[in-house]
């Protein structure tokens, strides 16, 4: 029978969860690294059991770590001991944790510097890294969105990290500024049709692809509309809160914005508002039904200062008609008194027949429903602040 | 032997408990004994100073002999109970909740 084993960041560590394709009894696993943030976990489509984690720390910087059995055992890529350098010559654990930015006189020296929140320029400094993306055909390609905005890519497993440095020289990297969580690239796309092609989003710059592999990038925010921005209509400058895709349909992106649910068939090239009948357009997740590529899912936030559900009611919505006509899903979900929020990377699903869909909260809970939405229940309850959750379903 | 007391978080991460001790060869400074630290223990470079400036982080502090060393050159010779090992050298988180 097919197993899913969720993997889930929190601000105190992370937890994996796992169960039979039921998904009615859980086993949890954690805390791991017990303490730190957990910014995310993701597994290889490829090798499931080689799973790479964020772990940060405003004290003590940014640390990667691996696992190649699932989980079980982790270590610092390049020194499976956690602490001696290896034979050979190979880069020891440290350096799997640089993300040094790209300062070479041909491609990197013109990117000194980005919008900062009050308009003048600001050097760009590492902070952490905000999603991990593995490679659909590599498993020791893994590539690595970080803060300050920048896409990382590395080919030996996570021993060491090279920057793609065409992104933030694509002449809009002076106008990219910060939201409120910093300037962090949070979303990482891998077209399933056209290894060349990734897409990647920015808070706040706005959404951008690639169709040499990571060489050169263009901006594809045309029809995002930001009236919080000096230009509403900008080139770069919105906040672009998480983009979803269906491996399917690898022209069609659906976007949560900071208001604004969105949707393009062209790759990014042109969005056009599918909002509908939401109650609010402002939330941070967004995900595709495995199966069906029109049903999306969205957790609608009551607004950019309250960030909490509306009336204290926590309902993921629902499209069947990949946006504009929602519906509320609210069996087994808190339907009073709920104000948490559920941040851009807390939201997956599996690809089991009947499709399961996952979220956390900022309240610890992690829900899950193994029938599209249409009955939730928590899987655990009281964890420390979920930043990250994604599912893998395993033979 | 120099002996190195490290933040909980570090020990973890270092996968030891207690104090470390390294060798130092040459005159016993903070810059020194950080260089044998992360020699001996390559998990933690870059978590007590950045990979490339080689600045201290901010929220660390070091301390040796009951005095904050922290904005001192990290050139400048620590203490001979420092270099005898007679104290240890700390490296210490700011206190923070949450």
């Amino acid at each position: 029978m097919s197993k899913v084993r969720v993997l889930v960041g929190t601000r105190k560590g992370a937890f994996i969860l796992s169960s039979d394709g039921k998904r009615e009894k859980w086993e949890i696993s954690g805390p791991h690294f017990a303490g730190w943030e957990i910014y995310h976990m993701k597994g290889s489509p490829v090798d499931p059991n080689r799973l790479y984690a964020s772990q940060t720390s405003g004290w003590f910087g940014q640390i990667i770590q691996r696992s190649d059995d699932g989980g079980k055992t982790w270590h610092q890529p390049g020194s499976p001991e956690g602490q001696a350098p290896p034979a050979g010559g190979a880069p020891p654990a440290g350096v799997s944790n640089m993300f040094v930015y790209d300062a070479s006189d041909s491609t990197g020296k013109p990117l000194t510097t980005h919008q900062w929140y009050d308009g003048t320029q600001h050097p760009w400094e590492f902070k952490r890294v905000w999603h991990i993306e593995p490679s659909l055909t590599e498993p020791d390609t893994v590539y690595a969105g970080i803060e300050d905005a920048a896409l990382f890519r590395s080919a030996d497993g996570g021993v060491s990290w090279k920057e793609l440095p065409g992104l933030r020289g694509n002449d809009t990297g002076p106008r990219w500024q910060p939201g409120a969580g910093g300037m962090c690239l949070h979303t990482i796309i891998l077209d399933p049709s056209n290894p060349k092609r990734i897409y990647i989003a920015i808070s706040a710059a706005g959404a951008f692809r690639t169709d040499d592999g990571g060489a050169s990038w263009k901006p594809i925010n045309r029809g995002l509309k930001s009236q919080y921005i000096p230009d509403p209509n900008a080139e770069v400058g919105h906040c672009v809160h998480h983009v979803a895709m269906h491996p399917a349909r690898p022209n069609t992106l659906f976007m949560q914005k900071h208001w604004d649910v969105m949707r393009s068939d062209d790759a990014g090239d042109n969005w056009r508002e599918v909002s509908g009948n939401l109650p609010t357009d402002f939330g941070f997740v967004i995900d595709v039904h495995a199966h069906e590529p029109e049903t999306v899912f969205v957790v609608p936030i009551k607004s950019d200062s309250e960030h909490f559900p509306l009336e204290g009611k926590l309902r993921v919505y629902r499209s069947r008609s990949g946006g504009n006509e929602w519906e509320p899903l609210t069996k087994g979900l808190p339907q009073s008194d709920c104000y948490v929020n559920v941040l851009r990377d807390a939201m997956a699903v599996d690809s089991l027949d009947s499709c399961g869909v996952y979220f956390g909260t900022t309240g610890g809970q992690v829900y899950a429903s193994a029938d599209a939405g249409n009955n939730w229940a928590p899987i655990v309850r009281d964890l420390p602040a979920v930043l990250s959750v994604e599912v893998q379903t395993l033979p | 032997m120099i002996r190195v007391e490290l933040p909980q978080h570090l020990r973890t991460l270092a996968r030891v408990s207690g104090e470390v001790t390294v060798e130092v060869t040459g005159p016993v400074t903070q810059r020194s004994i950080l260089d044998a630290l992360e020699a001996s223990y390559p998990v933690l470079r870059g978590t007590i100073r950045d990979h490339v400036t080689q600045q201290r982080r901010a929220f660390l502090r070091f301390f040796a002999c009951g005095e904050d060393w922290s904005h001192e050159s990290p050139d400048t010779p620590l203490p001979d109970d420092i270099a005898t090992g007679r104290e240890p050298f700390l490296i210490v988180g700011a206190i923070a909740g949450g």
